[in-house]
């Protein structure tokens, strides 16, 4: 009996449900990341050394430590605590929080690159604090930082791929299954990098794009 | 009415302002002439609350501009600035960045806000503009476009404050005529300028400022045709 077969049409199923959750989790890690960091950004921004040195050092831990790490650390001491999630909920809370470490910099560096001067021109319209939040820093500052914040989200999405670790069914741990079983390691693995080729690709030429048309 | 009181401003050790006394009535120009440091542009900003003050009162049409109690945000709807630098807000059109604060500040509709800010943009000589971008335009452009987004809020009072300074020489001429433009309206304005030339012509007063005081002010014809003090004397032969 042969214990390996080879790769066939039966496992697009299976290879697509692993392309679409890597696209699921990106996603939602992407959004809350983007929604906190924007928050956090924000607050840090606006707010005195003693607040920054503290959320500093927490987004630092967060930062610092290996995803990996975080992954495992996280889904081992809710399950040690007896609260155990599925992979798919412990792996959105991590990369999500991993993602806001991030993307809270880049947005911090959005508002401060608002200059002043521009602040008390939309003030002096009348505009009261939050308006001038809402019409003229968000959307100047976030101007600014929009092609870090592609790169931060194209790195996310690369390191879904570590969620595998905790048993999540993406697209890396879909492929390990498959090399397991087929015992074709160099081609499935060529296919896992061409996906996560095609996913992020298009996504940085969107980058550009937007990039270009922001410039006029 | 604009009645400046006494007023004292300091930055740190620094006084700035040490004690001024002004009046501006409505349909009056005003400006305020005198040397880099001389407090000129505090007190425009001190008016306007963009700076606090440390003793005397700024009142605008009877409402104490620096009580806490004032509702500052509707007190500057009534007091448009134009700054050295424009501002232009880059991420909108012409016509967006001088109907923005119609809207979101008076809560006009979008035509209605759009309607009042191609009506000023046209008066300042930019109906052509309207769809472009300020990162193209001008300098000159630029700040006749932050004297329209200014003048959109309808204010009854207009501050300019050096409007001309970050200019290049050739584009000054057009934003002057934008202010003559406003002067013939029968705008209250106060100028913080350093265009002598344009002050004798437009003003009905000129305050001439020496180290945070009003050394001299009059008419066009007493301050700057006959000063009095020394001090005036002595900085206009300078500029002139």
């Amino acid at each position: 009996m042969n214990l390996f077969t080879p790769l066939s049409w039966n496992d697009t199923g299976f290879i697509l449900t692993g392309i679409l959750n890597t696209v699921y989790i990106s996603v939602i890690a992407i959004v809350v990341g983007s929604l906190l960091g924007l928050l956090i950004g924000f607050i840090r921004a606006e707010s005195n050394k003693t607040v920054n040195v503290c959320l500093g050092a927490i987004l630092d831990i967060l930062r610092s430590v290996p995803l990996i790490i975080q992954l495992i650390l996280f889904s081992t001491f809710i399950g040690v605590m007896g609260f155990p999630l599925p992979p798919f909920v412990t792996g959105s809370i991590i990369l999500s929080l991993y993602t806001m470490a991030f993307m809270s910099e880049v947005f911090r560096s959005g508002f401060n690159s608002v200059p002043t001067p521009m602040i008390k021109a939309a003030r002096s319209l009348g505009m009261n604090y939050l308006q001038t939040v809402r019409y003229i820093r968000i959307p100047i500052g976030m101007r600014a930082v929009f092609p870090s914040w592609i790169g931060v989200a194209l790195s996310v999405i690369k390191d879904s791929a570590l969620v595998s670790v905790i048993g999540y069914m993406e697209l890396l741990r879909t492929a390990e299954q498959l090399i397991s079983r087929t015992q074709q390691p160099l081609m499935i693995l060529i296919g896992v990098g061409l996906f996560y080729f095609m996913i992020s690709y298009p996504l940085s030429r969107y980058g550009k794009y937007i990039e270009r048309k922001m410039e006029i | 009415m604009i009645e400046i009181k006494g007023v004292h401003k300091s930055f740190g050790d620094l006084e700035v302002l040490k004690g001024i006394d002004l009046t501006v009535n409505r349909g009056e120009v005003v400006s305020i002439i005198g040397a880099s440091g001389s407090g000129k542009s505090t007190l425009l900003y001190c008016i306007n609350a963009i700076e606090s003050i440390n003793k005397g009162n700024i009142i605008v049409d009877g409402i104490d501009v620096h009580d806490k109690k004032t509702d500052i945000n509707a007190l500057r709807q009534n007091l448009g600035m134009v700054f050295q630098q424009w501002n232009s807000f880059p991420h909108l059109t012409v016509l967006e960045n001088a109907a923005l604060a119609p809207q979101v500040v008076k809560g006009f509709s979008k035509e209605k806000a759009e309607a009042i800010a191609t009506k000023e943009l046209t008066h300042v000589g930019l109906g052509d503009k309207l769809h472009e971008y300020p990162t193209k335009m001008s300098g000159g452009q630029q700040q006749r476009l932050a004297i329209a987004r200014a003048l959109a809020m309808e204010p009854p009072y207009m501050l300019f404050d050096e409007v001309t300074s970050a200019l290049d020489p050739e584009l000054v001429g057009e934003v002057l005529d934008t202010l003559r433009l406003l002067r013939d309206d029968g705008m209250t304005m106060i100028c913080v300028t350093h265009e002598i030339a344009f002050a004798k012509e437009v003003s009905d007063k000129v305050a001439f400022f020496h180290e945070g005081l009003i050394e001299e002010i009059g008419t066009p014809q007493e301050v700057l045709d006959n000063p009095q003090k020394e001090r005036t004397q002595q900085f206009l032969s300078k500029v002139l």
